[in-house]
Protein backbone atom coordinates (compact mmCIF):
# COMPACT_ATOMS: atom_id res chain seq x y z
CA UNK A 1 0.00 0.00 0.00
CA UNK A 2 1.32 3.47 -1.04
CA UNK A 3 1.49 6.09 1.52
CA UNK A 4 -1.73 7.68 1.42
CA UNK A 5 -1.14 10.35 3.93
CA UNK A 6 0.80 13.11 1.95
CA UNK A 7 -1.66 12.20 -1.23
CA UNK A 8 -4.65 12.74 0.63
CA UNK A 9 -3.30 15.97 1.68
CA UNK A 10 -1.54 16.86 -1.60
CA UNK A 11 -5.20 16.54 -3.40
CA UNK A 12 -6.92 18.70 -0.59
CA UNK A 13 -7.50 21.74 -3.25
CA UNK A 14 -9.03 19.55 -5.92
CA UNK A 15 -11.44 17.74 -3.60
CA UNK A 16 -12.69 20.72 -1.02
CA UNK A 17 -13.15 23.06 -3.79
CA UNK A 18 -14.67 21.99 -6.85
CA UNK A 19 -12.37 23.88 -9.41
CA UNK A 20 -12.24 23.07 -13.23
CA UNK A 21 -9.61 24.16 -16.10
CA UNK A 22 -10.97 26.43 -18.69
CA UNK A 23 -9.32 26.63 -22.04
CA UNK A 24 -9.09 29.54 -23.39
CA UNK A 25 -8.58 28.44 -26.93
CA UNK A 26 -11.62 26.41 -27.24
CA UNK A 27 -13.31 27.02 -24.14
CA UNK A 28 -13.92 23.77 -23.08
CA UNK A 29 -14.20 22.73 -19.34
CA UNK A 30 -12.66 19.84 -17.82
CA UNK A 31 -12.40 18.69 -14.31
CA UNK A 32 -10.20 18.71 -11.83
CA UNK A 33 -7.67 20.98 -13.10
CA UNK A 34 -4.24 20.62 -15.65
CA UNK A 35 -2.42 21.92 -17.10
CA UNK A 36 -3.22 21.60 -21.32
CA UNK A 37 -6.38 21.25 -22.45
CA UNK A 38 -7.13 17.89 -23.28
CA UNK A 39 -9.67 18.70 -26.28
CA UNK A 40 -6.97 21.41 -28.40
CA UNK A 41 -4.32 21.02 -27.01
CA UNK A 42 -3.35 24.78 -25.90
CA UNK A 43 -1.58 25.15 -22.84
CA UNK A 44 -3.21 28.46 -22.38
CA UNK A 45 -6.29 27.32 -19.89
CA UNK A 46 -7.57 28.87 -16.81
CA UNK A 47 -8.45 27.78 -13.35
CA UNK A 48 -12.17 28.51 -12.29
CA UNK A 49 -14.75 28.19 -9.87
CA UNK A 50 -17.66 25.91 -10.75
CA UNK A 51 -21.22 26.33 -9.44
CA UNK A 52 -21.61 22.75 -8.07
CA UNK A 53 -24.54 22.43 -9.77
CA UNK A 54 -25.70 19.73 -12.71
CA UNK A 55 -27.77 16.43 -13.48
CA UNK A 56 -27.20 13.23 -13.29
CA UNK A 57 -26.08 12.16 -16.65
CA UNK A 58 -25.17 8.47 -16.12
CA UNK A 59 -25.68 6.58 -12.87
CA UNK A 60 -25.30 3.34 -10.99
CA UNK A 61 -25.55 1.70 -7.28
CA UNK A 62 -22.94 -0.22 -6.35
CA UNK A 63 -23.15 -3.48 -4.19
CA UNK A 64 -19.28 -4.79 -4.50
CA UNK A 65 -17.23 -2.33 -3.66
CA UNK A 66 -13.08 -1.67 -3.31
CA UNK A 67 -11.57 -1.52 0.39
CA UNK A 68 -11.78 1.13 2.16
CA UNK A 69 -15.61 2.10 0.93
CA UNK A 70 -17.47 -0.91 3.04
CA UNK A 71 -19.02 1.81 4.98
CA UNK A 72 -20.81 3.45 2.75
CA UNK A 73 -22.86 0.15 0.87
CA UNK A 74 -24.65 0.69 -1.35
CA UNK A 75 -23.43 3.84 -3.15
CA UNK A 76 -24.71 5.72 -5.98
CA UNK A 77 -22.22 7.14 -8.24
CA UNK A 78 -22.80 8.88 -10.88
CA UNK A 79 -21.73 11.04 -14.16
CA UNK A 80 -22.79 14.66 -13.28
CA UNK A 81 -23.24 17.17 -16.25
CA UNK A 82 -22.13 20.52 -14.89
CA UNK A 83 -23.62 23.76 -15.56
CA UNK A 84 -20.38 24.71 -17.29
CA UNK A 85 -20.42 21.62 -19.21
CA UNK A 86 -17.66 19.38 -17.75
CA UNK A 87 -18.52 15.88 -16.90
CA UNK A 88 -17.59 14.64 -13.65
CA UNK A 89 -17.46 11.40 -11.93
CA UNK A 90 -18.92 11.75 -7.99
CA UNK A 91 -20.94 9.82 -5.42
CA UNK A 92 -24.78 11.00 -5.26
CA UNK A 93 -25.74 11.01 -1.24
CA UNK A 94 -28.74 12.24 0.51
CA UNK A 95 -30.85 9.88 -1.42
CA UNK A 96 -32.86 6.38 -1.74
CA UNK A 97 -31.08 5.02 -4.85
CA UNK A 98 -34.19 4.09 -6.65
CA UNK A 99 -34.92 7.68 -6.60
CA UNK A 100 -31.62 8.42 -8.91
CA UNK A 101 -32.73 9.28 -11.70
CA UNK A 102 -31.27 10.20 -15.70
CA UNK A 103 -31.25 14.36 -15.64
CA UNK A 104 -31.85 14.39 -11.80
CA UNK A 105 -30.34 18.12 -10.72
CA UNK A 106 -27.94 17.62 -8.41
CA UNK A 107 -25.64 20.39 -6.18
CA UNK A 108 -22.28 19.50 -4.79
CA UNK A 109 -22.14 18.96 -0.68
CA UNK A 110 -18.88 18.39 1.36
CA UNK A 111 -18.84 14.73 2.34
CA UNK A 112 -16.73 11.88 3.84
CA UNK A 113 -15.26 9.76 0.96
CA UNK A 114 -13.29 6.85 3.01
CA UNK A 115 -11.54 5.61 5.65
CA UNK A 116 -8.52 3.70 5.74
CA UNK A 117 -9.58 1.10 8.61
CA UNK A 118 -10.45 1.63 11.82
CA UNK A 119 -7.04 3.75 12.82
CA UNK A 120 -6.38 5.25 9.51
CA UNK A 121 -6.82 8.64 8.63
CA UNK A 122 -10.68 9.82 6.58
CA UNK A 123 -10.64 11.48 3.64
CA UNK A 124 -13.39 14.19 2.35
CA UNK A 125 -14.27 16.20 -0.90
CA UNK A 126 -17.62 16.35 -2.57
CA UNK A 127 -20.29 14.63 -3.69
CA UNK A 128 -23.44 15.58 -4.95
CA UNK A 129 -27.18 15.70 -3.47
CA UNK A 130 -30.64 16.16 -4.95
CA UNK A 131 -30.51 19.82 -5.71
CA UNK A 132 -32.73 21.66 -2.94
CA UNK A 133 -33.86 24.93 -4.56
CA UNK A 134 -33.83 27.95 -1.71
CA UNK A 135 -31.74 26.19 0.42
CA UNK A 136 -28.77 26.77 -1.47
CA UNK A 137 -25.82 29.69 -0.09
CA UNK A 138 -25.04 30.44 -3.74
CA UNK A 139 -28.36 30.73 -5.48
CA UNK B 1 12.45 -17.34 -51.13
CA UNK B 2 13.34 -14.11 -49.87
CA UNK B 3 13.19 -11.56 -52.27
CA UNK B 4 13.53 -8.07 -50.94
CA UNK B 5 13.89 -6.38 -48.07
CA UNK B 6 10.30 -5.57 -48.03
CA UNK B 7 9.86 -9.64 -47.80
CA UNK B 8 11.98 -9.99 -44.65
CA UNK B 9 10.05 -8.09 -42.49
CA UNK B 10 6.61 -9.77 -42.67
CA UNK B 11 5.66 -10.63 -39.96
CA UNK B 12 4.66 -14.51 -39.38
CA UNK B 13 2.88 -16.07 -36.41
CA UNK B 14 5.13 -19.23 -36.64
CA UNK B 15 4.20 -20.83 -33.07
CA UNK B 16 1.27 -21.02 -30.44
CA UNK B 17 0.71 -22.25 -26.94
CA UNK B 18 -1.95 -21.30 -24.33
CA UNK B 19 -3.38 -23.34 -20.96
CA UNK B 20 -6.79 -23.55 -19.90
CA UNK B 21 -7.89 -20.34 -18.57
CA UNK B 22 -9.62 -21.21 -15.64
CA UNK B 23 -8.88 -21.63 -11.48
CA UNK B 24 -5.47 -22.82 -11.23
CA UNK B 25 -4.99 -23.34 -7.39
CA UNK B 26 -2.11 -25.25 -7.78
CA UNK B 27 -0.12 -22.95 -9.94
CA UNK B 28 1.53 -19.69 -9.80
CA UNK B 29 1.88 -17.08 -12.48
CA UNK B 30 5.08 -18.32 -13.69
CA UNK B 31 3.80 -21.68 -13.37
CA UNK B 32 1.12 -20.50 -15.90
CA UNK B 33 4.00 -18.37 -17.94
CA UNK B 34 6.46 -21.09 -18.23
CA UNK B 35 3.85 -23.65 -19.42
CA UNK B 36 2.36 -21.41 -22.49
CA UNK B 37 6.06 -20.38 -23.22
CA UNK B 38 6.62 -24.02 -23.84
CA UNK B 39 3.90 -24.69 -25.72
CA UNK B 40 4.39 -22.12 -28.00
CA UNK B 41 8.18 -22.80 -28.95
CA UNK B 42 7.47 -26.08 -29.20
CA UNK B 43 4.55 -25.77 -31.79
CA UNK B 44 7.13 -23.18 -33.36
CA UNK B 45 9.58 -25.67 -34.15
CA UNK B 46 11.59 -25.68 -30.84
CA UNK B 47 14.23 -22.83 -31.59
CA UNK B 48 15.25 -20.45 -28.69
CA UNK B 49 13.65 -16.69 -29.18
CA UNK B 50 15.87 -13.87 -29.41
CA UNK B 51 13.58 -11.80 -27.15
CA UNK B 52 10.52 -12.75 -24.85
CA UNK B 53 7.78 -9.51 -24.60
CA UNK B 54 5.17 -10.45 -21.74
CA UNK B 55 2.11 -8.77 -21.39
CA UNK B 56 0.97 -8.70 -17.61
CA UNK B 57 -1.39 -6.21 -15.10
CA UNK B 58 -1.83 -7.32 -12.03
CA UNK B 59 1.62 -9.23 -11.23
CA UNK B 60 2.51 -6.69 -8.76
CA UNK B 61 -0.72 -6.27 -6.69
CA UNK B 62 -1.67 -9.93 -6.81
CA UNK B 63 1.32 -12.16 -6.71
CA UNK B 64 3.76 -9.35 -5.28
CA UNK B 65 5.94 -9.99 -8.71
CA UNK B 66 7.47 -7.45 -10.62
CA UNK B 67 10.50 -7.91 -13.43
CA UNK B 68 8.95 -11.12 -14.96
CA UNK B 69 10.68 -10.41 -18.41
CA UNK B 70 13.54 -11.68 -16.73
CA UNK B 71 11.87 -14.19 -14.38
CA UNK B 72 10.03 -16.08 -17.22
CA UNK B 73 12.66 -16.11 -19.74
CA UNK B 74 14.95 -17.81 -17.15
CA UNK B 75 12.37 -19.73 -15.92
CA UNK B 76 11.14 -21.31 -19.41
CA UNK B 77 15.01 -21.69 -20.28
CA UNK B 78 16.01 -19.14 -21.86
CA UNK B 79 18.15 -17.10 -19.54
CA UNK B 80 20.09 -14.80 -21.40
CA UNK B 81 18.06 -13.46 -23.37
CA UNK B 82 16.44 -9.72 -24.36
CA UNK B 83 12.92 -9.82 -22.24
CA UNK B 84 11.19 -6.94 -20.79
CA UNK B 85 6.92 -7.10 -19.40
CA UNK B 86 4.60 -4.06 -21.15
CA UNK B 87 1.62 -3.01 -19.33
CA UNK B 88 -1.43 -1.43 -20.42
CA UNK B 89 -3.94 -2.62 -18.14
CA UNK B 90 -6.31 -5.41 -19.68
CA UNK B 91 -4.50 -4.24 -23.07
CA UNK B 92 -0.81 -5.33 -21.96
CA UNK B 93 -1.36 -8.89 -24.02
CA UNK B 94 -2.01 -7.54 -27.29
CA UNK B 95 0.75 -4.28 -26.83
CA UNK B 96 3.09 -7.17 -25.83
CA UNK B 97 2.20 -8.70 -29.14
CA UNK B 98 2.88 -5.24 -30.83
CA UNK B 99 5.85 -4.70 -29.54
CA UNK B 100 7.35 -8.58 -30.92
CA UNK B 101 5.75 -7.71 -33.62
CA UNK B 102 7.89 -4.15 -34.03
CA UNK B 103 11.06 -6.18 -33.16
CA UNK B 104 10.60 -8.45 -35.88
CA UNK B 105 9.45 -5.90 -38.50
CA UNK B 106 12.32 -3.73 -37.64
CA UNK B 107 15.25 -6.33 -38.23
CA UNK B 108 16.46 -5.87 -34.71
CA UNK B 109 15.12 -9.81 -34.25
CA UNK B 110 14.04 -12.49 -36.14
CA UNK B 111 12.43 -14.94 -34.08
CA UNK B 112 10.43 -13.35 -30.82
CA UNK B 113 8.32 -15.13 -28.04
CA UNK B 114 5.72 -12.88 -26.96
CA UNK B 115 3.52 -13.51 -23.79
CA UNK B 116 0.57 -13.03 -21.74
CA UNK B 117 -0.09 -14.16 -17.95
CA UNK B 118 -1.93 -13.43 -15.25
CA UNK B 119 -3.07 -14.80 -12.07
CA UNK B 120 -5.50 -13.08 -10.40
CA UNK B 121 -7.41 -15.83 -7.94
CA UNK B 122 -4.59 -15.19 -5.89
CA UNK B 123 -6.64 -12.11 -3.91
CA UNK B 124 -8.82 -12.04 -1.09
CA UNK B 125 -11.76 -9.50 -0.27
CA UNK B 126 -11.34 -6.69 -2.62
CA UNK B 127 -7.66 -6.68 -3.76
CA UNK B 128 -8.27 -8.23 -7.22
CA UNK B 129 -11.00 -5.29 -7.31
CA UNK B 130 -8.95 -2.57 -6.38
CA UNK B 131 -6.36 -3.58 -8.81
CA UNK B 132 -8.71 -3.74 -11.92
CA UNK B 133 -9.71 -0.65 -10.58
CA UNK B 134 -6.03 0.87 -11.44
CA UNK B 135 -7.03 0.67 -14.63
CA UNK B 136 -9.18 4.05 -14.25
CA UNK B 137 -8.02 7.04 -12.87
CA UNK B 138 -6.85 6.95 -9.86
CA UNK B 139 -7.46 10.35 -8.57
CA UNK B 140 -10.83 11.18 -10.29
CA UNK B 141 -12.21 7.87 -10.28
CA UNK B 142 -11.26 5.40 -8.36
CA UNK B 143 -10.68 7.76 -5.34
CA UNK B 144 -14.51 8.00 -5.12
CA UNK B 145 -15.59 4.85 -4.92
CA UNK B 146 -15.76 3.01 -8.72
CA UNK B 147 -14.99 -0.15 -9.31
CA UNK B 148 -14.08 -1.28 -13.02
CA UNK B 149 -17.66 -3.03 -13.43
CA UNK B 150 -19.53 0.73 -12.19
CA UNK B 151 -17.20 2.70 -14.72
CA UNK B 152 -19.06 -0.19 -17.31
CA UNK B 153 -22.70 0.60 -15.83
CA UNK B 154 -22.62 4.44 -15.95
CA UNK B 155 -21.69 3.56 -20.39
CA UNK B 156 -24.36 1.20 -20.41
CA UNK B 157 -26.96 3.17 -18.47
CA UNK B 158 -26.57 5.93 -20.67
CA UNK B 159 -26.54 4.07 -23.56
CA UNK B 160 -30.22 2.18 -22.23
CA UNK B 161 -30.79 6.23 -21.82
CA UNK B 162 -30.31 7.06 -24.82
CA UNK B 163 -30.81 4.26 -27.13
CA UNK B 164 -33.50 2.28 -25.88
CA UNK B 165 -31.97 -1.46 -26.34
CA UNK B 166 -34.06 -4.17 -23.47
CA UNK B 167 -31.99 -6.40 -21.45
CA UNK B 168 -32.53 -9.28 -24.13
CA UNK B 169 -30.55 -7.55 -26.43
CA UNK B 170 -27.07 -7.48 -24.25
CA UNK B 171 -28.52 -11.03 -23.19
CA UNK B 172 -28.06 -11.79 -26.24
CA UNK B 173 -23.99 -11.18 -26.65
CA UNK B 174 -23.46 -13.23 -23.64
CA UNK B 175 -25.44 -16.29 -24.71
CA UNK B 176 -23.24 -15.97 -28.08
CA UNK B 177 -19.69 -16.20 -26.31
CA UNK B 178 -21.15 -19.26 -24.09
CA UNK B 179 -22.53 -20.70 -27.06
CA UNK B 180 -19.03 -20.59 -28.81
CA UNK B 181 -17.16 -21.72 -25.75
CA UNK B 182 -18.48 -25.23 -26.13
CA UNK B 183 -16.03 -26.15 -28.45
CA UNK B 184 -13.11 -24.62 -27.54
CA UNK B 185 -11.49 -26.80 -25.00
CA UNK B 186 -9.38 -23.79 -23.34
CA UNK B 187 -12.15 -22.11 -22.29
CA UNK B 188 -13.38 -21.34 -18.52
CA UNK B 189 -17.24 -21.95 -19.20
CA UNK B 190 -17.96 -24.36 -21.93
CA UNK B 191 -21.72 -24.23 -21.41
CA UNK B 192 -24.24 -22.67 -23.09
CA UNK B 193 -26.19 -20.25 -20.88
CA UNK B 194 -30.39 -19.63 -21.69
CA UNK B 195 -31.76 -16.12 -22.04
CA UNK B 196 -33.98 -16.63 -18.65
CA UNK B 197 -30.42 -17.24 -16.87
CA UNK B 198 -29.50 -13.73 -18.17
CA UNK B 199 -31.93 -12.03 -17.43
CA UNK B 200 -32.08 -13.58 -13.81
CA UNK B 201 -28.67 -13.15 -13.33
CA UNK B 202 -27.46 -10.80 -10.23
CA UNK B 203 -26.41 -7.57 -10.19
CA UNK B 204 -23.10 -6.36 -10.14
CA UNK B 205 -23.32 -2.75 -10.58
CA UNK B 206 -26.66 -1.55 -11.67
CA UNK B 207 -27.78 -2.21 -14.71
CA UNK B 208 -24.10 -4.47 -15.02
CA UNK B 209 -25.06 -8.22 -14.06
CA UNK B 210 -23.22 -11.53 -13.68
CA UNK B 211 -24.02 -12.05 -17.41
CA UNK B 212 -23.12 -8.87 -18.57
CA UNK B 213 -19.24 -9.43 -17.20
CA UNK B 214 -16.00 -11.41 -17.93
CA UNK B 215 -14.86 -13.72 -15.36
CA UNK B 216 -11.54 -12.84 -13.71
CA UNK B 217 -9.45 -16.14 -14.31
CA UNK B 218 -6.07 -17.07 -14.21
CA UNK B 219 -3.98 -17.95 -17.52
CA UNK B 220 -1.45 -17.63 -20.21
CA UNK B 221 -0.94 -18.17 -23.98
CA UNK B 222 2.19 -17.58 -26.25
CA UNK B 223 2.76 -16.95 -30.04
CA UNK B 224 6.27 -17.17 -31.43
CA UNK B 225 6.41 -14.93 -34.37
CA UNK B 226 9.17 -14.40 -37.15
CA UNK B 227 10.56 -12.77 -39.87
CA UNK B 228 9.63 -14.32 -43.77
CA UNK B 229 13.29 -16.07 -44.04
CA UNK B 230 13.29 -17.58 -40.68
CA UNK B 231 9.32 -18.98 -41.26
CA UNK B 232 10.24 -20.24 -44.49
CA UNK B 233 13.29 -22.12 -43.02
CA UNK B 234 10.64 -23.51 -40.00
CA UNK B 235 8.04 -24.30 -42.98
CA UNK B 236 5.26 -22.28 -40.86
CA UNK B 237 4.22 -19.34 -43.07
CA UNK B 238 0.36 -20.09 -43.03
CA UNK B 239 -0.22 -17.12 -40.62
CA UNK B 240 1.01 -13.41 -40.67
CA UNK B 241 0.45 -10.53 -38.85
CA UNK B 242 -0.81 -8.12 -41.88
CA UNK B 243 -1.43 -4.88 -39.65
CA UNK B 244 -1.10 -3.59 -36.39
CA UNK B 245 -2.12 -0.50 -34.75
CA UNK B 246 -2.37 1.08 -31.60
CA UNK B 247 -4.49 4.32 -30.45
CA UNK B 248 -5.15 5.82 -26.80
CA UNK B 249 -7.59 8.14 -25.07
CA UNK B 250 -8.35 9.28 -21.87
CA UNK B 251 -8.51 7.47 -18.65
CA UNK B 252 -11.54 8.76 -16.83
CA UNK B 253 -14.95 8.55 -18.97
CA UNK B 254 -15.52 12.09 -17.75
CA UNK B 255 -12.75 13.62 -20.26
CA UNK B 256 -14.02 11.87 -22.96
CA UNK B 257 -15.34 13.33 -25.77
CA UNK B 258 -18.21 11.55 -26.11
CA UNK B 259 -19.16 9.23 -23.51
CA UNK B 260 -20.68 6.52 -26.20
CA UNK B 261 -18.48 6.86 -28.85
CA UNK B 262 -14.98 5.01 -28.09
CA UNK B 263 -13.00 7.39 -30.33
CA UNK B 264 -9.78 4.68 -29.51
CA UNK B 265 -11.72 1.82 -31.22
CA UNK B 266 -12.03 3.57 -34.27
CA UNK B 267 -8.70 5.23 -34.97
CA UNK B 268 -7.11 1.79 -34.31
CA UNK B 269 -9.25 -0.16 -36.55
CA UNK B 270 -8.39 1.71 -38.93
CA UNK B 271 -5.20 2.19 -38.93
CA UNK B 272 -4.69 -1.58 -38.51
CA UNK B 273 -7.18 -2.22 -41.76
CA UNK B 274 -5.39 0.79 -43.76
CA UNK B 275 -1.73 -1.16 -42.90
CA UNK B 276 -3.40 -4.49 -44.11
CA UNK B 277 -4.66 -2.91 -47.17
CA UNK B 278 -8.36 -4.79 -46.22
CA UNK B 279 -12.00 -3.05 -45.69
CA UNK B 280 -14.49 -3.92 -42.85
CA UNK B 281 -16.16 -5.72 -45.25
CA UNK B 282 -13.06 -8.29 -45.89
CA UNK B 283 -13.28 -9.72 -42.34
CA UNK B 284 -14.11 -13.37 -41.76
CA UNK B 285 -14.39 -12.81 -37.55
CA UNK B 286 -13.83 -10.42 -35.43
CA UNK B 287 -12.12 -11.32 -31.39
CA UNK B 288 -14.46 -8.46 -29.86
CA UNK B 289 -12.94 -7.22 -26.24
CA UNK B 290 -16.29 -8.29 -24.90
CA UNK B 291 -15.40 -7.66 -20.96
CA UNK B 292 -18.85 -5.96 -20.64
CA UNK B 293 -21.74 -6.70 -23.17
CA UNK B 294 -21.97 -2.74 -23.33
CA UNK B 295 -17.99 -2.67 -24.51
CA UNK B 296 -19.00 -5.49 -27.40
CA UNK B 297 -21.91 -2.88 -28.85
CA UNK B 298 -19.45 0.08 -28.70
CA UNK B 299 -17.01 -1.77 -30.23
CA UNK B 300 -18.57 -2.61 -33.09
CA UNK B 301 -20.34 0.65 -33.85
CA UNK B 302 -16.99 2.57 -33.27
CA UNK B 303 -14.73 -0.05 -35.71
CA UNK B 304 -17.97 1.05 -38.44
CA UNK B 305 -19.37 -2.49 -37.76
CA UNK B 306 -23.03 -0.80 -36.72
CA UNK B 307 -24.49 2.93 -37.14
CA UNK B 308 -24.20 4.74 -33.11
CA UNK B 309 -27.09 3.44 -31.18
CA UNK B 310 -27.41 0.61 -33.59
CA UNK B 311 -24.70 -1.87 -32.60
CA UNK B 312 -27.03 -3.61 -29.66
CA UNK B 313 -29.14 -5.78 -32.48
CA UNK B 314 -26.19 -7.60 -34.05
CA UNK B 315 -26.40 -10.19 -31.87
CA UNK B 316 -30.32 -10.63 -31.71
CA UNK B 317 -30.16 -10.31 -35.58
CA UNK B 318 -27.58 -12.61 -35.97
CA UNK B 319 -24.97 -10.99 -37.19
CA UNK B 320 -22.09 -11.46 -35.37
CA UNK B 321 -22.98 -14.96 -33.79
CA UNK B 322 -21.55 -18.46 -35.00
CA UNK B 323 -22.78 -18.86 -38.81
CA UNK B 324 -23.33 -14.90 -39.14
CA UNK B 325 -22.04 -12.12 -41.20
CA UNK B 326 -19.02 -11.68 -38.95
CA UNK B 327 -18.69 -14.00 -35.91
CA UNK B 328 -17.53 -12.60 -33.36
CA UNK B 329 -15.60 -14.03 -30.16
CA UNK B 330 -15.75 -17.36 -31.66
CA UNK B 331 -13.76 -19.38 -29.64
CA UNK B 332 -15.90 -17.85 -26.47
CA UNK B 333 -14.15 -14.30 -25.83
CA UNK B 334 -13.65 -12.65 -22.73
CA UNK B 335 -17.21 -13.86 -21.34
CA UNK B 336 -16.67 -17.42 -21.84
CA UNK B 337 -12.88 -18.33 -22.73
CA UNK B 338 -12.53 -16.27 -19.36
CA UNK B 339 -10.35 -12.92 -18.87
CA UNK B 340 -7.44 -13.35 -17.31
CA UNK B 341 -6.90 -9.59 -18.13
CA UNK B 342 -2.94 -9.19 -19.51
CA UNK B 343 -3.33 -12.33 -20.77
CA UNK B 344 -6.35 -11.95 -23.10
CA UNK B 345 -5.37 -9.96 -25.99
CA UNK B 346 -2.64 -12.71 -26.98
CA UNK B 347 -5.20 -15.80 -26.40
CA UNK B 348 -7.46 -13.59 -28.92
CA UNK B 349 -3.96 -13.59 -31.20
CA UNK B 350 -4.06 -17.29 -30.64
CA UNK B 351 -7.47 -18.48 -31.39
CA UNK B 352 -7.07 -16.02 -34.48
CA UNK B 353 -4.00 -18.29 -35.46
CA UNK B 354 -6.15 -21.47 -34.97
CA UNK B 355 -8.94 -19.92 -36.63
CA UNK B 356 -6.29 -19.21 -39.61
CA UNK B 357 -4.84 -22.48 -39.97
CA UNK B 358 -8.34 -24.23 -39.91
CA UNK B 359 -7.08 -25.92 -36.54
CA UNK B 360 -9.71 -24.28 -34.75
CA UNK B 361 -11.85 -27.44 -33.88
CA UNK B 362 -15.35 -26.97 -33.37
CA UNK B 363 -15.29 -23.60 -33.16
CA UNK B 364 -13.84 -23.33 -36.82
CA UNK B 365 -15.14 -20.41 -38.94
CA UNK B 366 -15.34 -22.20 -42.72
CA UNK B 367 -12.71 -20.19 -45.08
CA UNK B 368 -11.56 -17.81 -42.63
CA UNK B 369 -9.00 -16.10 -44.23
CA UNK B 370 -9.46 -12.37 -42.25
CA UNK B 371 -9.14 -11.98 -38.52
CA UNK B 372 -9.80 -8.96 -36.96
CA UNK B 373 -8.67 -9.24 -33.33
CA UNK B 374 -9.13 -6.21 -30.79
CA UNK B 375 -7.72 -6.04 -26.99
CA UNK B 376 -8.87 -2.56 -24.70
CA UNK B 377 -7.20 -1.29 -21.81
CA UNK B 378 -9.75 0.08 -19.47
CA UNK B 379 -13.01 1.74 -20.69
CA UNK B 380 -11.13 2.45 -24.23
CA UNK B 381 -8.18 4.46 -23.25
CA UNK B 382 -5.81 1.70 -25.22
CA UNK B 383 -7.23 0.11 -28.38
CA UNK B 384 -4.69 -2.53 -30.01
CA UNK B 385 -6.04 -3.88 -32.71
CA UNK B 386 -4.27 -6.47 -35.18
CA UNK B 387 -5.38 -7.70 -38.61
CA UNK B 388 -4.31 -11.50 -39.13
CA UNK B 389 -4.51 -13.22 -42.51
CA UNK B 390 -4.21 -16.96 -43.80
CA UNK B 391 -1.38 -17.16 -46.31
Amino acid sequence: MALQLPRDWRLQAQRYRLLGAKCRGCGRVVVPIRPVCPGCGSDDVETIKLSGRGEVYSYTVMYKVPDSFERSVPYVVALVRLEEGALISAQITDVEPEEVVVGLPVEVVFRQWRQYGADGHIVYGYKFRPAMPGMNATQ
Amino acid sequence: MVTSRQDCRTVYVVGVGQVPVGEHWDKSLRDLAVAALRAAVADGGGEAPGALMLGNMLGSTLSEQQHLGALIADWAGFRGIEAASVESACSSGAAALRQGYLAVKSGEHRLVAVLGAEKMTDSVNGLATAGLAMAADAESEAAIGLSFPAINALLMRRYMHEYGPEREDFAAFAMSSHANAVGNPNAMFRKAVSQKACLLAPTIADPVTLMDSAPMADGAAALILADAETAARLGRTGVRIAGSAVATDSLALQDRNELLYLEAVAASTERALAAANRSREDVDFFEVHDAFTIMSILSLEAAGYAPRGEGFRLAQEGVVVRGGRLPICTMGGLKARGHPVGATGVYQAVEAALQLRGAAGDCQVEGARVGLIQNIGGSGATVVTHVLEAE
